[in-house]
């Protein structure tokens, strides 16, 4: 059995322009011990994707669609009393964010907030907790835990303050770790540090991985698998050389061909033309077409559902593994790009 | 016989120094400062990209500011195609702004909210009073938004009715209304996603062709530097730790540090193979308010023969190889460092 099982996810949110479908029918799951990776750009739907799971979508504005369905080991998390959502959220499904100035609460020390998981969801007494926190402190590498332990947040660095945040997390010995953009607000040299860590984490302790990020060299280098979003939508969904060595969707082409890569030679880039359509009017048909060198009349009127490819189990989001000729037909639009 | 001389650079900065004051206690004076920029050198040349690159804190950034007179720089001499910029009274400055522009990283923090696209390029032509009568300017607007990729109705439209990308381009128009040589572009793609940033990359690429415009490129992402750039250089903790033509900088990079720098960045090839020639650097990088002595990077560096002397001695920037230099003293001696990584 999975670990988490997605099915039909869809999540809309109300605002003044009319409902936004920001998350529209999202299915995929997690093993035991695996660490899947969702790539997509702002507004593609990651993040909400990642709350709905935890739980922590606000209502209103923000509603789960009827038929939705989110089930961790076995048990649907949907509709969930929040009594109950809160002994599954902390302690077996835990979630770190971008920013953890913001997630860390800045009035009280580190110790305190450890210390806080710890009696919260673990039921240790006052003084156990102390140990067992310096211990954690120690366990992601900050250094001299024991005099950190009484410090305040906004007494560490930025990479310290994320290892502190990863603590807190894993505090609950949880079985699936959310990890939305962690390392996005880190310099090059301590985002090594933090994927290291996670990686390191991971082995040690066998815990599910879910990383939400935009940014595809973290995904190349910390994932088994990855979906990748667009509009609301996965579009295609593979393993990691699946994605990266024979992505079959025109978006993950074109995500691929615009990122500057090191020591590439400066070839000129090859952007995806136009933006991305707007959540509370989705595109009739598929939502990549206006933007896809490929498209045809049967993309602009009808929605691709994912479709199987060469690989087992990689699916794309595409006309084309319908008809394949296109692509070779349309070539030159490939080039083009 | 023929004499060739070399032409002389559009920029040329000498030591640049910028210290903020940190005040503090009962009387209101300085008792720290902040050695933002601490004697930063290098030429730039017309048409050339010069990429400037580091982490947060190492003063890129300040370092373009304090070129334009953004902020005043604390020491050292700025000569902009010859006239020294520091010593420049309010009309030469204005003069200055005509050649010299910038283009910031969030377009809409830059970008008047109440006026229209139309209203703040016209402003722009005004003040400067550029293109003419009413009808030149709206004509020289028109052709700016098709320079830059808009539609000509974006005129009409306000800020906030653009996305990330468009609102760049309305910052390129802006920058280059008034039709500069030069243009310090600071960190003008990272808050955009990564299909629309190459967008932007290119329009600046092909504007630098067609106009003839020199940048200088101040950005923290590796990759898009090594893009953009006819030359690197390497900041950290307000210096210049390496500079090189962009090939030698990318695949023999001499520096600890740029070194550490290229091997961290995560590539979007899954091959199991990289975290292994990866030199994870330990440690935070320094307070600039009490950076280390010696060489700036010396507590952090993983070189193998890093001794007292790295503490004790700055280590200049000296010459590694064909219009490559680097600061370490390390470098000069013959030793075989570990294999090369990525």
């Amino acid at each position: 059995m999975p670990l988490l099982q997605v099915e039909d996810l869809s999540t809309y949110f109300s605002t003044d322009a009319g409902v936004a479908r920001a998350v529209d029918g999202v299915s995929f799951s997690i093993e035991p011990g695996e660490t899947l990776g969702i790539v997509g750009e702002s507004g593609c739907g990651k993040t909400v994707t990642s709350l709905s799971i935890m739980g922590l979508i606000a209502n209103p504005p923000g509603r789960i669609i009827a038929g939705s369905s989110i089930r961790f080991r076995g048990r649907e998390l949907v509709d969930l009393p929040e009594k109950d959502m809160r002994r599954i959220r902390g302690n077996r499904i835990a979630m770190i964010f971008q920013e953890p100035m913001t997630s860390l609460n800045p009035v009280f020390t580190i110790g305190n907030q450890i210390r806080e998981a710890l009696t919260l969801h673990r039921g240790i007494g006052r003084s156990e907790a102390r140990r067992v926190g310096i211990e954690l402190l120690r366990e992601v590498g900050i250094p001299e835990p024991e005099q950190r332990f009484a410090e305040y947040p906004h007494q560490l660095s930025g990479g310290m303050r994320q290892r502190v945040m990863i603590a807190v997390a894993l505090s609950c010995e949880p079985e699936l770790l959310i990890a939305d953009e962690p390392t996005t607000a880190l310099d090059v040299t301590i985002q090594a540090q933090i994927l290291e860590l996670l990686a390191d984490l991971r082995g040690r302790r066998g815990m599910a991985v879910l990383l939400i990020t935009h940014d595809l060299g973290v995904v190349a280098e910390v994932c088994d698998r990855v979906l990748v979003m667009y509009a609301g939508q996965i579009v295609e969904s593979g393993t990691v050389d699946e994605i990266f060595h024979r992505a079959r969707h025109p978006y993950t082409e074109g995500l691929l061909e615009s990122l500057p890569k090191l020591a590439a030679g400066g070839r000129r880039l090859h952007p995806i033309e136009g933006t991305v359509p707007n959540p509370v009017g989705w595109p009739t048909g598929c939502r990549f077409s206006s933007r896809c060198p490929y498209s045809w009349d049967r993309c602009e009127a009808y929605v691709p559902p994912l479709l199987a490819t060469e690989d087992t189990n990689h699916l794309s989001r595409c006309w084309l593994e319908d008809e394949p000729e296109r692509r070779r037909t349309s070539a030159g639009a490939g080039s083009e790009w | 016989m023929v004499i060739q001389t070399e032409p002389a650079p559009l920029l040329s900065v000498r030591n640049l120094r910028k210290y903020f004051p940190i005040t503090g206690g009962i009387l209101p004076r300085a008792r720290a400062f902040v050695k933002a920029v601490d004697g930063v050198s290098f030429d730039l040349h017309r048409g050339e990209t010069l990429g400037l690159v580091g982490e947060s804190g190492c003063g890129k950034s300040t370092t373009g500011k304090a070129i334009l007179r953004l902020i005043e720089a604390t020491e050292g001499e700025i000569y902009f195609d010859g006239t020294d910029v520091r010593a420049m009274g309010s009309s030469a400055l204005r003069r200055l702004r005509r050649r010299a522009q910038v283009i910031f990283q969030d377009p809409f923090a830059s970008l008047n909210p109440r006026m229209t696209v139309g209203q703040m390029l016209d402003e722009v032509l005004k003040v400067h009073k550029l293109a003419g009568d009413r009808s030149g300017r709206r004509q020289r607007i028109r052709e700016l938004l098709d320079t830059v990729g808009l539609l000509v109705e974006s005129e009409d439209r306000y800020p906030h009715e653009f996305s990330g990308g468009q609102r760049q381009r309305i910052g390129i128009a802006r920058a280059l209304s008034v039709e500069p040589d030069f243009i310090v572009c600071d960190e003008p793609v990272s808050a955009l996603d990564v299909s629309v940033q190459a967008q932007v990359i290119n329009l600046l690429s092909d504007l630098q062709e067609r106009l003839g415009l020199t940048y200088l490129f101040i950005a923290h992402d590796l990759a898009v530097v090594e893009h953009v750039s006819d030359r690197v250089a390497v900041m950290y903790l307000g210096r210049i730790v390496e500079t090189a033509p962009v090939r030698s900088l990318y695949t023999e990079p001499k520096h600890p540090y740029t070194r550490a720098l290229l091997s961290a960045v995560p590539r979007p090839e899954p091959r199991r193979d990289h975290r292994h020639g990866r030199i994870v650097l330990e440690g935070d990088v320094p307070s600039p308010v009490s950076p280390p002595s010696g060489c700036p990077f010396h507590p952090r560096c993983w070189h193998p023969l890093k001794d007292d002397a790295c503490s004790r001695v700055t280590p200049p920037l000296e010459s590694v190889g064909e219009n490559h230099a680097a600061a370490c003293i390390k470098l000069s001696r013959d030793v075989e460092l570990p294999p090369k990584t990525g």
